[in-house]
Formats: C-alpha cells, structure tokens, sequence
C-alpha cells in the first residue's frame, strides 16, 4: 500500500509541473497587461509603468520567465500581486479557509444526502420514494448555483429575514456565538453548492448500486441467509462506491468552478472571487498562483480518489 | 453681459455690499452659479469661506459600528498607488488632505488651517504659487506629530518615478517646500488657475514620512505600512483583507472637536450593484452602498417598505454617444479608424446633426436612469458655472428625416437612406451594462424610423475600457461609428476632461492608442479656447473659455450627451452621510452621523 502510494505522489510531481509550464504559457500570450491602469491613467508618464515591466521582469522572454517563476515557487517565493502589492502567498492564505469551509461543508452535506438516499432508492427501484428522489434529483441539477442563490436569498433573506445573505470573514462575537454565526452565515451557500452536488451524486450511487445489487455474490450473501442491512452495506454497497469515489473526486474542480459563482453572490472572500477579481484586473501574478492551487488541489483529489480505491479494492493497488 | 455682470458682482462682495450667499443666490439667477462660486471669489480676490457643516453630534464616539459596502472592495491602502476610486477610498478612511470638497463642491479644511486666498497671502496674484497654513496639533495614529516636513515628503515621494506612484502627475510639475513647520509653500512652473489639486481631496491624502521615508523610490513596494495604514484620520486602523474588508475604530486624538462619530468603521467588498442595494435598502445589513448603478424601477421596488433610500450627489459625470469622425473600416499602414481618413457618412454635418436628434433624452431618464439622471444638452455638466446655457436639444424624428432627405441622403428600396451609393449603416457599441443596452435600444428605434439602420453590439466592461493593444474591441481604438460611455469627473474643475479632446491627443497606432482624444477629433478653434484657459487666471475668463469649448464640441455633435449623471448611494434611513458629486465617497466621512429616527 505505502508502496502504491509512494508511486501515485511521484506521478503526481511531473503532472503538476506539466500543469503549471501550460498554465505560465497561457497566461503569457493572453492579452492584457498588469500596469494597463498605469497606462491609462493620464497622469502617469508611460516610463512609469515601463520601469515597472523591466522591474519585474515583463520584458524577458516567456522561458526566462517560467524559469524565473518555478524557481521562486521552490523556494517558496510565489510572487506578489501587481494589484494590492502584497505577498501572493498571503492573499490566498487569507482567502483559502473560507473555501475550504463552505466547499468542504458543501460535499459532506452532499455525501450525506446522496449515499443514504441512493442507496436507499437502488434496494426498491421504481417505488414511490425512488420516483420521488430522481424527480428532484433532475431538478436539483437542472438548476444552476446563480439561480438558486439569488432564490435563497428571497426567500431566507429578504422574505423570511432569517438569514444574512452577506458573509463576513471575522465575525466579532466570540464563543458559542461565534459558532452560531459562523454556521448562520454559511447555511445559504453551502445548501445551493452540497444540494447541486447532492442531485447529481444521488442519481450516481443509485445507478452504481443497481449495477451491483444484482450481480451474483450479492444473491450468494442473501442465499447464505444473511440479514439486508448486512448485504446492502458490507457486500453491496463497497463495492458500488469505488465508481463514486471516482465522481467525487473528479467532480472537485466542478465543484470549485461553482463555488466561484456562489462566492460571488455570498460575498464570501473565497480563492474563487480573488480568482476572478485578479483575472479582472490583469494581476497575472496571482491568477498563476490561484490557477496553480486548483491545479494542486485536483491532483490532491486524484490521489485521494486512487489511495481510497486502494482501501476499497485492494486489488487495484497490488497492480 | 455676464463676464460684467460677474464682475460687478464680485466687487459688491469685496465692498461687503454683498454677503456671500447673496452672491451664490444671484449666480444661480443668473443660471452660472455655484460648486465654484467660491473659488470664483476665491481668484476675484474674496476669501473663500469654509462651508458650514451639518454635523450634529456634540460629543466624541458612542455612535456604535458604521457598515459600509463597497460592491468593488479595496485593495490597497496608500493613496500614491491607488489606481481606482475603490482604492482612494479606503486609503481616504485612515489618511487625509490638506482640504477636501463639500457637496457643492466647496472647499472644506481637513488639515489646514485656513483656505489660502488673496486676501491671507496665501494665493499668489500671479497664480504661480499657493501658500498652506497647516493645522497645529494634528497626531499621526502613532502619537507621531505631524508637520510640513510631512507634505514635503509626500511631494518627494510621488515625484519620484522609481516609487512609481499614480499620483506622479500631480507633483511632477510643482515644486514644494517648507516655509516652516507649519506653512508650506507649492510653485507651479506657470499661472495655475485651479491651484487645489495638489494635497486635496482623496488622491491628495498625506502618508506619514516617519514611517515612509525608507521606502521611498525603488523599495516603495516594500513598506509594511502599505498594507497597514498609519494617518490622521477619524478612525484608526485595525485589520484589512485585500478585496474583502478593511476594519478601523475610533481614533480618540482626531484633531476635529466632537468627531468621529462612530465607535468602529466596516468596509466591505465584493458582489454586484444589485445585491448591495438589496443589503442596504432592503434588509438593512449594512448602512451604506456604494455607486449603485442600477435601474430606478428596480431601486423603487426595493425602497417600498425597505430600511433604507438611495441619495444621490450631483457631479459633473456625463453619460454620451461619441461618433467616430474617422473611418473605422479603411485600413491604413495597418490602422483602423486612422487618423489619416475620413468617415463615409459621419464626415456629413447633416447625419451628425440628425443622429443628435434622434436620441430621445427623456425617454432615456424616463425608462433607464430615473432619479440618477438629468437631461443636458451639454458635454460639460458641472461644476455649474461652466455649463453652457446656449445650447438646446430635441428630439424629432420628423425634423431629422427631413435633414437628411434635404441633405440628399434619400430612402432606398429597403426603407433605408443612401447617397452616392453609401447606405446609412452605422455600428454603435457600449460596455455591456444593463441600462446602456437599453439605451442603444431606444436610440437604434428611433433610427429606424428616420431611415437610418443601427448595428447593436455591447463588449464586456474589462475589455472595452482596457489599454490592451491586441485587443480591438477597446473605447480607445473605436473600430465602429458610434460609441457610449462616460469619463468619470474627478475634481470640480473642467481642465483635465476637456484637455483630452485637443488635437494633440488623438489615439493612433503610433501611441498606441494611448491618446484619449478617441473620436478623433480635429479642431482649430476648439484646441485654442482649452489652451488659452490652461492658463487664464481670471476665474471669470476662463469659465468663459471653457462654456465656448463646450459649444464648439456641440457644434460640431462630436458627442451626443444622453445623460447628466448623478452618484447614487444606498443609505440606511438613520445614516447622515456626507457625499459630494465632487469627490470620493468617503472624502467627507468625518461628518457622517447617525439619527436616533429615521
């Protein structure tokens, strides 16, 4: 297993370094300039923004760059945003915990509703309750974050006045309260995120548990007489996980793609609003850093997903 | 006529015949008063007095926490390096001028002790220099005193380019230097009428030297105070998440008596216009929003029954179509819209004429901007007393048909006009943005009607208002016939906005389209006035001067003006805020207070 393990990071190395020459290029022929602001503005002298290019290095050639970076990135050094001229690492430092939390809080809701009723709806296909649980599963997915963001908010919010539909990243209040409102504020985007992943992942574990309730060990385990909740969940159920584990975590960076909307109507201080703020303003140093922790993070997922495949199947990892 | 009148005027003040609010009341007969009225007095030899405040508190703090929400946070906390407002407006929460502007655009103390004029030696005659007189006592956050030295040091900080400070136009040109700890005297290398640009108002905030002089030039980057403010301000510094939120308390040695008024200060950032309305008005999370810009219908519905109001603050910002007096769709040494060709159809007098007559201005403020609009006929909107009151507007679709049909541009098979085989197509572009897209809609009907076939199309707002050179879709390069936006008005004095126009500024390939005079226009007479008052110090000259480059620009319809815009907040119903069209929202936050009763 250590072994396996050992060979999955050691893949995972060049992968992200692969990502990252990629991401750098990219981002060096897209158009726009960092100190465009700079050259607009009527009272800077453009040798004021052309010092800073030299400065910083604009003006070398893309491989100079990328080599320039990378090192930087070994060393620790991610660069500094050209926008609020702080340290990039700082920024996004500041930002991840709140991602974290409403992503995080968001997929164990989701998990929490999809296996329990996938499952459930995969051992009486077609009843009453397997009919209702796919007819709002299709809705759940249908409709996107943005819209049942902004419906959340009508009606917790603004009709209902019972839940702040601004997140803010220090609440004052200490203690128990502290906790209350950190969970009050969070209610909102965590429903709209773990509810749209929840939808998609039920209709999942219920396909994936249909496939393997019928198979032939399943009716061996019930032959040998034992009990349904020992067939479901030891024999059925284990096995029908690993394509889940799969979806959930290939669905990260969906899931983060999302949240980039949610942060967006919530206000929350996310990596996903720095993303799209600092892409907004041409601040190249931080959309490399930002695009260069998803890529990290999904790659974390991916080994994640194969050790869990591991645990489940230990087949997979004597291969 | 009025340059007499004016005259006169201003001597009855001078004589004490006239009081000052007389003076304003008369100049708003006149139809030429006031944001400036002062300042008029100011160089007609009258001192300038300070405005009087509405702040009603009469003691220091106990107004508990003041929410702001800023739908672009800021993010970052020196005002040398702030690039857009958001940016000078939360460095203006911590760090102050020497003065700043008042809703009428008045000039109001903030660190100095007195408004320079004539009269107290403070304005030189000549319009070469101006003399401050700071205030005694001030205390930077850190106990630190502060003094002359202090502005001496931000003129040599912003100047030098290595620092690379946006504010470096300002101070490149002027030199300054301490008279002694309290005075400080500014030069200019030429009569400079509108002497208040230095030191004032948001941009002119004063950052600390103690703290600063390390950091000067090359390791500007550097300074830890960047990101932590130390300044005079009402409220002291307590934490700040770039984009996310800036928190301040009450500073307890603030230099005004019985100010500040709130106990701690909250700004923060991100999400759209829309839901920041809908967090103040509507559910009452936050007191304050900033530059809503959403349609008044919408603003109506959520002020039913809401916890709070928008307000609104009168500028000099200008909505208008501008037209392409090049051709966008000849290409020359690689150029569109060179500056080196002419515009098929728009080059015709006449279809510049009836395209101006074709924008229904009152529709437009009817549907679209509501409160947050006023109809104008001018390009220059404010401060008042340079707004032209010769011109007029209509609209007609009659009129303009029958301009163009005698013009000779006569209607084709397919309802639309043509001549000499040119058809009267025109591609008219905006940012995408709600009330402009309705805009172009209501203007594109109207065209029709006349014979006249309008292309929409709408780019995205980064892009449009980008400097981006491989891009084409930018204001700057103007690859279509007609486009719509607005230059924001920075300060209470036309020079910087109708400077832009003159000839010499054309954007072409070769400055790479840095030039932001983008509908190419050329004009003799129009280049003269805007030259000749760079340099008038007579108050009343000069705004003669600008009125006349006003008129010439309307003449010749290089804009259609759609809209005199307001600033439009969101504001609990309990707030009292200060806000000036003039300047920054936060520009006058020390006089901001709440009512027990809404």
């Amino acid at each position: 297993m250590s072994q396996y393990v050992l060979r999955r990071l050691l893949i995972a190395v060049p992968s992200l370094l692969g990502i990252s020459l990629v991401l750098f290029i990219v981002l060096a022929l897209a158009p726009g300039d960092p100190f465009s602001e700079l050259a607009t503005n009527p009272n800077v002298p453009p040798e004021v923004a052309a010092s800073l290019r030299a400065k910083f290095g604009l003006d070398d050639p893309i491989y100079l760059r990328y080599l320039h970076w990378i090192t930087a990135m070994l060393h620790g050094d991610w660069g500094f945003s050209f926008v609020s001229r702080m340290n990039v690492d700082t920024l996004i430092l500041q930002r991840l915990p709140a991602t974290l939390y409403i992503i995080g809080s968001a997929q164990i809701l989701a998990l929490c509703i999809a296996i329990p009723v996938g499952v459930f709806a995969a051992t009486r296909p077609y009843s009453i309750f397997d009919q209702v649980a796919n007819t709002l599963a299709f809705i759940g997915f249908s409709l996107p974050t943005f819209f049942t963001g902004l419906l959340f908010i009508l009606l917790f919010s603004i009709t209902l006045d019972w839940l702040p539909f601004v997140y803010t990243s220090d609440i004052k209040a200490t203690g128990f309260r502290w906790v209350v409102e950190q969970v009050r504020q969070a209610i909102m985007p965590v429903m709209v995120l773990g509810l749209f992943q929840a939808a998609s992942m039920t209709r999942f574990v219920r396909s994936a548990m249909l496939d393997v309730i019928r198979l032939d060990y399943v009716t061996t385990a019930r032959a040998k007489g034992l009990g349904q909740p020992r067939v479901i969940i030891k024999h059925a159920m284990r096995n029908a996980l690993i394509p889940v584990v799969t979806l959930v975590a290939l669905q990260m960076p969906a899931v983060f793609g999302g949240a980039i909307v949610t942060e967006q109507i919530f206000r929350i201080p996310g990596i996903g609003s720095l993303l799209i703020s600092s892409i907004l303003s041409n601040d190249t140093p931080v959309v490399m850093a930002v695009t260069f922790v998803f890529a990290c993070l999904v790659v974390l997922f991916n080994l994640i997903a194969d050790v869990l495949y591991g645990w489940l199947d230990p087949r997979i990892s004597l291969r | 006529m009025l340059d007499h009148e004016l005259r006169t005027m201003i001597d009855e003040v001078k004589d004490g015949r006239m009081d000052r609010r007389g003076f304003v009341q008369r100049m708003l007969a006149f139809g030429l008063t006031a944001p400036m009225a002062t300042q008029i007095l100011a160089v007609g030899g009258v001192a300038m007095a300070e405005s009087p405040s509405a702040y009603k508190p009469t003691k220091r703090g106990g107004g508990g926490a003041l929410k702001l929400l800023w739908w672009q946070g800021p993010t970052l906390l020196n005002p040398h390096f702030a690039t857009g407002t958001k940016d000078q407006d939360g460095s203006r929460l911590f760090y102050e001028p020497l003065a700043c502007w008042d809703p009428d655009g008045n000039m109001k103390l903030v660190l100095a002790a007195e408004i320079p004029s004539l009269q107290n030696g403070g304005l030189a005659a000549d319009g070469m220099s101006v003399t401050w007189k700071l205030k005694p006592g001030v205390k930077w956050h850190d106990g630190k005193p502060f003094n002359a030295d202090d502005v001496v040091f931000n003129w040599e900080y912003a100047r030098d380019p290595a620092t690379a400070t946006v504010t470096i136009g300002v101070h490149r040109n002027i030199t300054v230097e301490k008279i002694d700890d309290l005075t400080v005297k500014i030069t200019f290398t030429k009569p400079t009428p509108f002497w208040a640009d230095a030191f004032v108002g948001a941009p002119g905030s004063i950052i600390p030297k103690h703290l600063f002089a390390e950091y000067k030039g090359a390791k500007s980057r550097e300074a830890p105070n960047n990101l932590a403010p130390v300044g005079t301000g009402p409220y002291k510094f307590v934490e700040f998440k770039p984009g996310d939120i800036i928190r301040g308390e009450l500073n307890p040695d603030y230099h005004m008596p019985n100010r500040p008024y709130f106990d701690t200060l909250e700004m923060k950032g991100g999400g759209d216009a829309v839901s920041a309305a809908r967090a103040v008005i509507q559910t009452g999370e936050y007191d304050f929003g900033w530059n809503i810009q959403v349609e008044d219908d919408i603003l109506l519905r959520l002020e039913k029954g809401g916890k709070g109001k928008t307000i609104y603050a009168v500028g000099g910002d200008t909505e208008f179509i501008a037209l392409n007096f090049t051709d966008p769709n000849t290409e020359i040494d690689g150029e569109r819209s060179s500056i080196k060709t002419k515009h098929p159809l728009l080059s015709d007098p006449a279809v510049r004429k009836a395209l101006a007559m074709l924008v229904d201005r009152e529709a437009v403020k009817k549907v679209i901007y509501g409160r947050a609009g006023r109809v104008t006929s001018n390009f220059l909107n404010g401060p008042e007393k340079f707004v032209s009151k010769n011109t007029t507007w209509e609209f007609s679709v009659e009129k303009a048909s029958k301009l163009l049909e005698d013009a000779g541009w006569k209607a084709g098979a397919d309802g639309i006009r043509e001549k000499d085989g040119k058809k009267l197509k025109l591609l008219y572009q905006t940012a995408i943005n709600g009330p402009r897209q309705k805009t172009q809609a209501i203007v594109k009907q109207a065209c029709q009607k006349a014979g006249i076939d309008v292309e929409l199309k709408s780019v995205v707002a980064s892009v449009f208002f980008s400097s981006d050179v491989a891009n084409p879709d930018t204001y700057a390069k103007f690859y279509a016939d007609l486009e719509m936006f607005q230059i924001p008005m920075s300060q209470p004095d036309p020079s910087q906005l109708m400077r832009r126009f003159h000839s010499r500024n054309v954007a072409t390939k070769e400055n790479k389209w840095q030039g932001v005079n983008f509908p190419r226009w050329v004009n003799k007479d129009f280049d003269a006035a805007v030259d000749a008052a760079e340099g008038e110090t007579d108050a009343v000259k000069r705004a003669a001067l600008y009125i006349k480059a006003n008129e010439i620009m309307m003449q010749d319809v290089v804009f259609i003006p759609v809209m005199h815009r307001l600033k439009v907040e969101a504001c609990a119903n309990t707030l009292r805020p200060v806000v000036s069209g003039w300047a920054n929202e936060t520009d006058n936050l020390f006089d901001w207070y709440r009512e027990a009763t809404g």
